[in-house]
């Protein structure tokens, strides 16, 4: 890097710095998950209406093969990750606690798992509308974690006339390595898929956004578009949190997204990598989203990597195939800064399921630390990207005055990035506060 | 192989800073050892002996209240000891041990418990004390032993001793006999009362009499930078402290210099240093919102200045910070910051 960009690499105010241990994975390669004997999908895997399932019990179905079909237009179809047989539709744990109902196939151990399904189509020839219903029946979520389906956010995006589509390479959790990888391995995907995201969405241009710990990931990029193309490459500071939305906008594009408002409000669609190279990968040959590549990492497994691991994969599963090491550990699904530690192993991977990170927990170090009382220090103010004052906020949250937070202290703003929390050296759990709050306040109005 | 692990369940973020409230006082305490240490070698005898017996009152006041009010222990979270520390180093040297050990009662007692405790105090306890006892010993905590006198490690100074409830005897000579160097006039007092102005050298290395730890200007700088550089102090406030103190100080020096003393010597003399770098930086009550830091900062430097000029005291520093402290939930409200995406909501038509 030069001196120069040195002092002007972009990034947002405040934000923390967490240790990455990206290098547990960082320098290997995509490989291919076993298939578990029994693969429990769910119907909920995106936000919006669950799918309809349309196999019954007892019933074969091929891999890639249509399993569960989209409710109305903000949901998404089901594919089966495996050949195999429907064994049942019955509830299964999920990683957000409620069960959730899910197709339970049990796999062909000897079949050669190749997918037979898919409707080619040749995209430059299909007109707006029909190119976002065939991205809806691929069943393209958002791949960052969310899950939201990526067909109803680009349409969205061409009702507000957006110009520009970021693409979010930061992945600034740590741990997570997916989209890392995805730009070096699998970068003719992505590219595909920025320009079928572009047609669809009827933004002139793309600029990805990397954060500069990947530099191999940038000059991967750099080296394969051209300068006057409609898609630039944009390296970001190292920064947490750099991969959200709102941040990676104003970063980019000096724009800040009004407070509830949308991306699109300011004339930017954001998609993350993973979903982009599956657009590319899966929309022309018309093949549904059976898999998605996962990091599986943390210094509680003995094999980290990033694998291509089929929906419905249990966790228990996971942790088989790359050996754990102790006998207690926190299973993170997504990273460790706002990933969710799961309450079974029987939690599958899903649509959603960005990283899997397996801590181990010392017996010494179990339970809760030790809260002290606030002492105003300030650090959670400096760490908040969204300038808020989480300080404040877990004081009130403790008086319960959970309205006041949300009339007079932007509670609905914090998107729960756990920067907050990640500083306090109180070991409150402002996050946790903010999460209560906001639910409650959900249920109040309600 | 076993079977699969016990999982443990906990809400995000599952990884933390690795820093806590007991660490970062810690570090306080460590930052002052070095000036108690320096203290002790210009006071002697009884600046050691009024360190350990205001420390000693402090905790022993948190311990007590912990106890009848059955809470778990405290004095782990270190902030008492910085109370009684502080305390201790803003008192003169030869301040009665009875005296100073009431006062630090009075610190916890009324600048914390009373509030609540650890983070809950509006005022910085150790000033609470020190408010106190300049209150109800006018006399005592105005009286001054010089520095660096030579039988300091072989005899406590006369007023140390002083039995409980009773004063100390006046014009009671040193040890020895000899009269000299047993009270002292501070750099302050000097100048205030006597336009006389002290050696600014001989005040930054802090070689001057004054109270137990305030003198050494160079010394607290760089206890205090020590503690900024682990991010456990926020420089802005000494920054806005100093720096608002030196600019009218300055202004005031332009304008007369025969009748005010100059910028460097108001920045390193009396109790301004310790004040800036230990006393307004107490997290509990100083405001937290970036740009009220500094406006904090300011408004203590600028009262310390116009207490020390135009008030009947030669020194500002303590009743300024006490202001700053109670208007810091006001300069707090006032100066919340603009939150990400913020806008007047003006719907275009």
């Amino acid at each position: 890097m030069t001196l120069l960009e040195a002092f002007t690499r972009r990034t947002f105010g405040h934000g923390v710095h967490a240790p990455e241990h990206k290098e547990l994975t960082r320098e290997r390669p995509i490989r291919r998950f076993a298939f578990a004997p029994r693969l429990a999908v769910p119907l909920s895997q995106h936000i919006g209406k669950p799918a309809v399932p349309c196999v019954r019990p007892g019933q074969e179905v091929g891999r890639g093969e249509p399993i569960a079909q989209a409710d109305g237009f903000l949901s998404l179809p089901i594919h089966a990750p495996a050949t195999g047989v429907v064994e049942a539709i019955r509830l299964i744990p999920s990683a957000r606690g409620p069960k959730t109902e899910a197709i339970v196939i049990k796999t062909y151990a000897a079949d050669d798992q190749q997918v037979l399904y898919g409707t080619p189509r040749v995209i430059e020839e299909l007109a707006a509308a029909d190119l976002i219903r065939a991205i809806q029946d691929i069943g393209l979520a958002g791949q960052g974690g969310a899950a939201f389906p990526t067909h109803a956010k680009l349409a969205s995006a061409r009702e507000h006339h957006v110009e520009t589509l970021i693409v979010n390479g930061c992945e600034c959790e740590p741990y997570q390595t997916t989209d890392h990888r995805l730009m070096l391995e699998w970068v003719d995907d992505l590219i595909a898929g920025i320009h079928f995201a572009l047609a669809a969405s009827g933004a002139r241009r793309a600029i990805i956004g990397v954060e500069d710990n990947k530099p191999d990931a940038i000059d991967t990029l750099r080296r394969r578009l051209t300068a006057d193309g409609p898609i630039a490459v944009a390296a970001v500071k190292t920064k947490y949190p750099q991969g959200s939305a709102e941040l990676l906008i104003k970063v980019l594009l000096k724009r800040e997204v009004p407070s509830g408002g949308r991306s699109y409000d300011v004339g930017a669609v954001v998609q993350n990598i993973a979903t982009l190279v599956m657009l590319g990968r899966l929309l022309p040959p018309g093949q549904g989203l059976i898999e998605r590549v996962v990091t599986i990492t943390g210094e509680g497994v003995k094999q980290p990597g990033n694998y291509l691991v089929p929906f419905g994969t249990p966790l228990g599963f996971v942790l088989e195939q790359v050996g754990f090491v102790g006998d207690m550990s926190r299973v993170i699904l997504g990273g460790p800064m706002m990933g969710t530690a799961v309450s079974s192993l029987d939690v599958p991977v899903t649509k959603a399921t960005t990283a899997i990170v397996v801590l181990p927990v010392k017996s010494s170090t179990a339970g809760a630390p030790k809260i002290y009382p606030c002492i105003r220090c300030g650090r959670c103010i400096a760490a908040c990207p969204l300038r808020l004052n989480p300080s404040q906020l877990g004081l009130l949250a403790v008086k319960r005055e959970y309205q006041t937070m949300q009339d007079h202290f932007h509670l609905n703003d914090c998107f729960e990035c756990g920067s907050c929390t990640y500083v306090c050296p109180a070991h409150i759990p402002l996050v946790q506060y903010m999460r209560i709050a906001k639910a409650l306040n959900r249920e109040q109005a309600a | 192989m076993a079977g699969p692990p016990r999982i443990e369940i906990r809400s995000s973020p599952h990884i933390h800073d690795p820093v806590s409230v007991d660490a970062i006082m810690r570090h306080v305490v460590y930052a002052l050892v070095p000036i108690c240490v320096f203290a002790v070698y210009l006071f002697g005898l009884s600046a050691a002996a009024l360190i350990i017996t205001v420390l000693g009152a402090c905790l022993l006041t948190e311990h007590l209240f912990n106890r009848f009010a059955q809470k778990p222990n405290s004095l782990g979270d270190f902030s008492a000891a910085i109370t009684g520390l502080l305390l201790a180093l803003t008192l003169p040297p030869g301040f009665p041990l009875w005296m100073g050990a009431t006062a630090g009662f009075i610190a916890i007692a009324l600048g914390k418990v009373m509030f609540g405790g650890l983070g809950q105090n509006v005022f910085n306890p150790a000033l609470v004390g020190r408010a106190f006892a300049q209150a109800a010993f006018p006399v005592a905590i105005t009286s001054w032993s010089t520095a660096l006198a030579p039988w300091r490690f072989s005899a406590l100074i006369p007023s140390t001793l002083t039995p409980p409830f009773m004063l100390p005897a006046t014009g009671t000579a040193g040890p020895g006999a000899t009269v000299d160097a047993v009270s002292s006039a501070t750099p302050l007092t000097l100048q205030k009362f006597d336009h006389v102005t002290t050696n600014t050298v001989d005040l930054f290395t802090g070689m001057t009499s004054g109270s137990t730890g305030e003198t050494a200007a160079l010394l607290i700088l760089l206890c205090g930078a020590y503690l900024a550089l682990r991010r456990m102090l926020d420089w802005r406030i000494p920054a806005g402290m100093l720096g608002s103190a030196a600019a009218l100080a300055g202004v005031f020096y332009l304008i007369e210099p025969a009748k005010y003393p100059d910028p460097l010597f108001t920045l390193f003399s009396g109790g301004l240093m310790l004040g800036a770098v230990f006393m307004a930086t107490d997290v509990v009550a100083s405001p937290l919102t970036p740009r009220g830091v500094w406006i904090y900062g300011a408004l203590i430097g600028v009262l310390t200045v116009l207490i020390r000029l135009f008030g009947g005291l030669p020194e500002g520093v303590m009743y300024a910070i006490l202001i700053g402290n109670a208007a810091s939930p006001l300069i707090a409200v006032l100066t919340q910051p603009r939150a990400f995406g913020e806008v007047n909501r003006k719907k275009p038509t």
